[in-house]
């Protein structure tokens, strides 16, 4: 990480504890330059988060309050916080499998009540910490430590989800995107109400080892090639879309 | 300490107040200004109170989508600085079991009123039961203490609430009070009066939020928002809220401490109420709304010659050992009527040496005198 984000980072806390090639210290550098950028003061920062790699990011390593909560509660956790102190200014940052399988309600739910909260999800679509278990935004076919045979199951389009709830922005970028990224983040940050970015992250360890990728970059290198604008994908017919991500900001109020 | 003396948010007086009515005042006589919770019976009158009460003193009430999210959010607003709290029943109990274990593992003070109804399952939604007192104890994964009261009347119902508050901030743990169906729907007279004793969290800038010298202390609470960049994690974590999750020796402190605090403090958090014990043979233990019914027994008893008595455990969780182990060795038996299969009877048999004899009601109903005095009849 870049030394003029330091000061966000906890003093004493010198490393992170993500797997070589993960994509989470990318998103917690974009997330930190996003609040630099937003001239946010740490002070004022609420980082609540979930169980699992990605709710990690901010704790411990944010120099600010941050709340680790449980497994798929980070949004409940958040919303009383907000509630009672509306000075806060609270972001939630977790795992796909947190926020949108066991956290699924939640996330809906504060979504409809418009909640003033930025959420990020990490979405490295599997479940990284517990083992490789397969995830509801895991892609059909993907090879998982409970789908051997390849997964059965359609995943979650987790924008249309959120918009479908109501949110007032949302968008989709994946960490081989970094400006447009920061540039969601800062959005988010500025935009009163229930904010969602799903952020694309790579799982080399769990992910990539079992579908056939030959090394980390070899998965971020397919990653940035799959992530196409929204505006290239209404060119494109549903066969050539087939195997693409469609990224871009989804809704602006 | 920090208790100070406070105006009751009501006008002095007597008032006529159900069981559900009442803790949603005591609450807020406590200063309780966060509230969130999820509709079932026999609990929805506090929330529906609440909601009303709420809109003119600047109170956050939040209808959530479950039990899980209104234990969740309700840790969430105390952090943020609230006395807070929530209200259920059996099925929604059982779902806020893991938010109690985060609470109880990151000492948030909190209280959460179970007013019980028939189990298991869903059961009978409207017909009493006191079959949750164990699981208050031990519903969560892991080793830890709470404490819980059973109160017996609607005033009860209000000043304990607000004991239960003080308790809460004053040892940073969850506090329960398990009502009753029967009790929550009760409409009796209570007096309100102008003012009250409340404990405040105690906070003190820098020191450490997780950890105390002693190894039962409670440390200070500090609050989101205060500058202190606050670490709350319901891993196991050092005093500064660092997680540790592969040290044997901060896990064994941590435990010990959030057991201890409880345990060793038991005297000054136990309550209990004596009724014709100087000679009595015969002891009933008895709590909630059954010890209604079992004094009246008594009196009726006592009337017939027969040497009864009773012990009222108003404080559930920390158990009462100490009166139980004394009342055992002066009784010939110890009677326990209870509306479970037994719950609270295993607790008196480890203390007491006499002999200790059942008395369980599962039908929904409450245990009526008669039963009781029937039953005490027939054991002198």
């Amino acid at each position: 990480m870049a030394r003029d984000l330091e000061e966000y980072l906890r003093p004493g806390i010198n490393s992170t504890p993500f797997c070589p090639g993960c994509g989470h210290g990318i998103l917690m550098n974009l997330i930190l330059r996003a609040i630099d950028e937003c001239k946010i003061s740490m002070n004022d920062m609420l980082f609540v988060s979930g169980i699992g790699c990605a709710a990690w990011i901010p704790s411990p390593h944010f120099n600010a309050d941050t709340l680790h909560t449980l497994h798929g509660r980070a949004i409940a956790f958040a919303t009383g916080a907000k509630m009672f102190n509306p000075k806060l200014n609270a972001m939630v940052i977790s795992g796909d499998g947190d926020l949108t399988s066991i956290g699924g309600n939640h996330l809906i739910h504060a979504a409809r009540r418009n909640m003033d909260l930025t959420v990020i999800c990490a979405n490295n679509m599997i479940y990284g910490m517990t083992g490789g278990q397969v995830a509801s935004t895991s892609p059909l076919g993907a090879l998982t430590s409970t789908s051997m045979d390849g997964n059965i199951y359609r995943p979650f389009d987790l924008c249309k989800l959120v918009l479908g709830a109501g949110a007032p922005y949302v968008a989709r970028y994946s960490i081989t995107q970094p400006l447009l990224l920061v540039s969601a983040i800062k959005k988010s940050l500025s935009t009163p109400g229930f904010t969602f970015i799903e952020a694309l992250s790579p799982c080399p360890t769990q992910f990539g080892r079992r579908n056939r990728y030959d090394s980390p970059a070899d998965m971020l290198k397919t990653l940035a090639e799959r992530c196409i604008s929204k505006e290239e994908a209404g060119n494109l017919s549903e066969d050539e879309l087939k195997d693409t991500i469609v990224t871009g900001e989804f809704r602006i109020e | 300490m920090s208790f100070r003396v406070i105006d009751s948010t009501f006008p002095a007086g007597h008032y006529y107040f159900s069981g559900n009515e009442a803790v949603a005042e005591g609450a807020i006589a406590a200063r309780c200004r966060y509230y969130a919770g999820y509709p079932i019976t026999p609990s929805s009158e506090i929330m529906e109170r609440i909601s009303v009460r709420f809109k003119d003193l600047h109170g956050v009430f939040m209808q959530m989508e479950d039990e899980i999210a209104s234990i969740c959010s309700v840790i969430g607003a105390v952090w943020a600085g609230a006395k807070a709290m929530t209200a259920t029943s059996g099925p929604g109990f059982s779902l806020m079991q893991e938010g109690i274990g985060y609470a109880a593992l990151t000492e948030t003070p909190l209280v959460i009123v179970d007013i019980q109804r028939a189990g298991p399952g869903t059961g009978q939604a409207t017909r009493v039961a006191s079959g949750d007192l164990m699981q208050a104890k031990w519903g969560s994964h892991g080793d830890y203490y709470v404490i819980a009261l059973s109160p017996w009347s609607v005033q009860e119902m209000y000043d304990q609430t607000i004991n239960a508050f003080n308790l809460a901030e004053q040892y940073r743990v969850p506090v329960f009070i398990m009502g009753e169906e029967a009790i929550g729907h009760l409409r009796e007279r209570i007096e309100v009066k102008a003012t009250l004793r409340v404990f405040n969290r105690e906070k003190k800038k820098g020191a450490s939020p997780f950890g105390t010298k002693k190894d039962d202390g409670i440390p200070p609470m500090p609050s989101f928002g205060e500058g202190e960049k606050l670490l709350v994690t319901g891993s196991t974590h050092n005093e500064m809220g660092i997680r540790k999750t592969d040290d044997p020796e901060v896990h064994s402190r941590l435990v010990n401490r959030i057991n201890k605090k409880i345990l060793n403090n038991r005297e000054s958090i136990i309550q209990t109420d004596s009724y014709y014990l100087k000679d009595a043979e015969v002891i009933i233990v008895s709590y909630g709304f059954t010890a209604r019914s079992a004094l009246f027994a008594v009196e009726q008893l006592r009337k017939e010659g027969k040497k009864v008595g009773l012990v009222r455990l108003k404080t559930i969780w920390p158990f009462a050992d100490e009166i139980i182990h004394d009342i055992g060795q002066r009784a010939k038996m110890i009677f326990v009527p209870e509306m479970n299969k037994g719950q609270i009877i295993g607790e008196v048999m480890k203390y007491a040496s006499c002999e200790v004899i059942p008395y369980n009601q599962t039908n929904g109903e409450i245990i009526h005198p008669h039963r009781i005095i029937n039953e005490v009849r027939r054991l002198i």
